[in-house]
């Protein structure tokens, strides 16, 4: 069983801080991490492939120069294969060009059961990704999954929504998202950190190893862009009526009305 | 310029994984095993399971393959944390496996060393005894050839991780006879847990290490076979000098993850606290001495590094290590000391973690070589 598993590292959002000023993320001086989720995808590939006879766990990030510890990381959990795709002209990619850079990248790789990927980023959060990828590959999909069971070529996803549970049942290849709620991910052990240094390459591709339409990739490629981030403020400003509840009932009223939280 | 201080991304990942599990699974329970005085055998198979036993055991022999700054950080990280659960560690590692890997048969290493390396079971190394702690040379314990086996009899004290549900046996200092200059010839002998004649008894009610099993061993005729010798009769004595020399290392690495735990959690309460109208880390008495526990732990992490690098390419160490095992304990009790002064009131209640390195760091001075053998260590380097 082959599963490629994809990964990206972001800032530690739990140390991001906000500039008073602007209102802009702090980027600077911020430690990156493997996106949490991305860890969890690594850890079901790493049981799934442990249940099956053979076969190779990959993981594939697209990202800056740096994000090759990343990759060491995976490394040192244990998986088998590292690729980095990187190149200044995936720069200022959105969730479309960078799903299709990767399905470029996954056709290079060509051999795969499997493709798991986190549900979200904690940086992005928009969780576009994997289904984009799906689509660009043509493969079956199921999101947010919990529970994944194998058996031969067919796949069981388990769900849960709320009050719903949502069992889908697949043909490999496919693609699945996984939720943080579907294991706890493996320590890195000592003697795959050193492996991970010693014995294994991290492969970079670069625009030139993948055969990509120009006008897909990079910030040209990009049909969406982050516009402005901002941080809420929240005030507690709200009116005080001071008259006998018989009287305030129709202030209220009127006041709930103006601020149209209720509409009839 | 062959001088560097850049550290491999290498070091950096295996701090990492080794912070990651101290926080995620050592942390929530530290507090309540130090409490109850529990060795915990669940967390040390776990820290079999990511590979932090045998550290520095070559893969051919079931070990880790790393190299000794790398141990060093994983034990400084999971010290960070917790002086028990690193002290099961560094004992054994350095006292439980590296004797065996370095002095033991091939039968002996194929033997123990597999089960040891993966925290599936440990090893105690018993040298200290009631009337022979620093003056080693008073070791009482005896073993007498008879035919194909040897006869134990003696006692040993304050051995760690000698007598847990997972110890396989404890490594035995004894007496086998004089040199020609009428000194004690000493062997090293492992004897299994079980053995006729060899019974246990854990210390309780110690002051610190509450989560760290120590134990008595007590030899009455007991029997052991020859091939239980570690190397050879009469090795004893070198073995034991080059175990605490590695030894000591492993307890630098205690001082100063003890250290920088304590300095850790005394620097954010200083952030937190607020009395006459800002933090207390706004006022200089405060902050100064924040300033003198950021400089002792970094004189103190490039002394023990240096040692490391100086045993890692096969240099003489031995100086360098008992400078690196006294500064780092003494900087440890000093930290510790601070960081509860700064919590105030509150540092002296076990609700706050403070507390524990307190006392956890106090071992550190004595254990592996009191301050004062190891300044008398020193200054025989140095020609006194």
């Amino acid at each position: 069983m082959n599963i490629i598993v994809t990964v990206k590292q972001v800032p530690d959002t739990h140390e991001v801080k906000i500039d008073p000023k602007t209102g802009a993320l702090i980027r600077k001086g911020v430690p990156s991490i493997i996106n949490p989720e991305d860890k969890n995808a690594i850890e079901e590939a790493l049981r799934l492939k442990k249940s099956s006879d053979d076969g190779q766990v990959t993981v594939l990030s697209m990202g800056p120069p740096q994000a090759e510890s990343t990759l060491r990381e995976a490394l040192s959990m244990g998986v088998d294969r590292a690729i980095l795709v990187s190149d200044r002209a995936f720069a200022g990619a959105d969730t479309l060009a960078t799903s299709y850079t990767l399905s470029m990248a996954i056709k290079k790789i060509e051999k795969y059961d499997l493709i798991l990927c986190g549900s979200q980023t904690i940086d992005g959060e928009t969780g576009q990704v994997g289904p984009q990828l799906a689509e660009w590959l043509n493969l079956p999909q199921a999101t947010h999954a919990e529970g994944i069971n194998i058996q031969g070529n067919l796949v069981t996803v388990k769900s849960n929504f709320d009050s719903v549970t949502r069992v889908i049942e697949m043909k490999t290849p496919a693609l699945i998202t996984v939720s943080n709620r579907i294991n706890k991910p493996r320590y890195k052990h000592m003697n795959k950190v050193l492996r991970a240094y010693r014995d294994k390459a991290v492969v970079t591709w670069s625009k030139e190893d993948l055969k990509l339409n120009p006008i897909r990739i990079g910030l040209n490629g990009s049909p969406t862009w982050v516009k402005k981030t901002f941080v809420h403020r929240h005030s507690r400003d709200g009116i005080v009526i001071e008259k006998p509840a018989a009287n305030s009932a129709e202030d209220t009223l009127d006041f709930i009305l103006e601020k149209a939280l209720l509409k009839f | 310029m062959k001088l560097c201080y850049q550290m491999d991304e290498k070091y950096e990942m295996i701090r990492m994984g080794a912070r990651e599990f101290a926080e995620g699974e050592i942390k929530p329970v530290a507090g309540e095993l130090d409490e109850k005085e529990e060795f915990s055998v669940s967390l040390t198979q776990q820290m079999g399971d990511i590979g932090l036993f045998g550290m520095t055991v070559p893969e051919a022999h079931g070990g880790q393959g790393l190299d000794y700054i790398s141990y060093i950080i994983a034990v400084e990280e999971i010290a960070r944390v917790d002086g028990s659960q690193a002290a099961t560690l560094a004992a054994g590692n350095s006292l439980g496996i590296n004797p065996i890997d370095i002095f033991g048969s091939e039968s002996q290493r194929r033997k123990y060393l597999p089960d040891l390396c993966q925290g599936k079971t440990l090893m105690g190394f018993g040298l200290t005894e009631p009337n022979a702690g620093s003056d080693a040379g008073a070791t009482s314990t005896t073993a007498v050839k008879e035919g194909d086996s040897w006869i134990i009899n003696g006692r040993k004290t304050m051995t760690t991780n000698a007598n847990t549900p997972i110890t396989k046996g404890s490594m035995v200092q004894a007496v086998t006879g004089a040199r020609p200059d009428g000194k004690p010839n000493y062997t090293c002998f492992i004897v299994e847990n079980g053995t006729p004649g060899f019974t246990l008894n854990t210390m309780k009610r110690k002051l610190m290490w509450r989560g760290s099993n120590t134990a008595e061993l007590f030899f009455n005729n007991c029997r052991v076979p020859s091939d239980a010798v570690l190397g050879n009769p009469g090795d004893g004595f070198k073995q034991m000098l080059a175990t605490l020399d590695g030894g000591r290392l492993s307890i630098g690495a205690m001082g100063i993850g003890c250290a920088q735990g304590a300095y850790e959690a005394a620097l954010r309460y200083s952030k937190e606290r607020i009395q006459f109208g800002r933090p207390i880390c706004k006022q200089q008495a405060i902050a100064f001495k924040l300033a003198d526990m950021e400089l002792k732990i970094e004189l103190a992490r490039n002394l023990l590094y240096k040692a490391c690098w100086l045993a890692e390419n096969k240099r003489p160490f031995g100086k360098e290590a008992a400078m690196s095992k006294l500064y780092c304990s003494e900087i440890a009790r000093e930290v510790a000391d601070e960081a509860v002064q700064i919590h105030g009131g509150y540092g002296l209640f076990k609700d706050y973690d403070v507390e524990r390195f307190y006392r956890d760091q106090r071992l550190l001075q004595i254990g592996e070589g009191t301050s004062e053998i190891l300044r008398l260590v020193i200054s025989r380097a140095i020609g006194c």
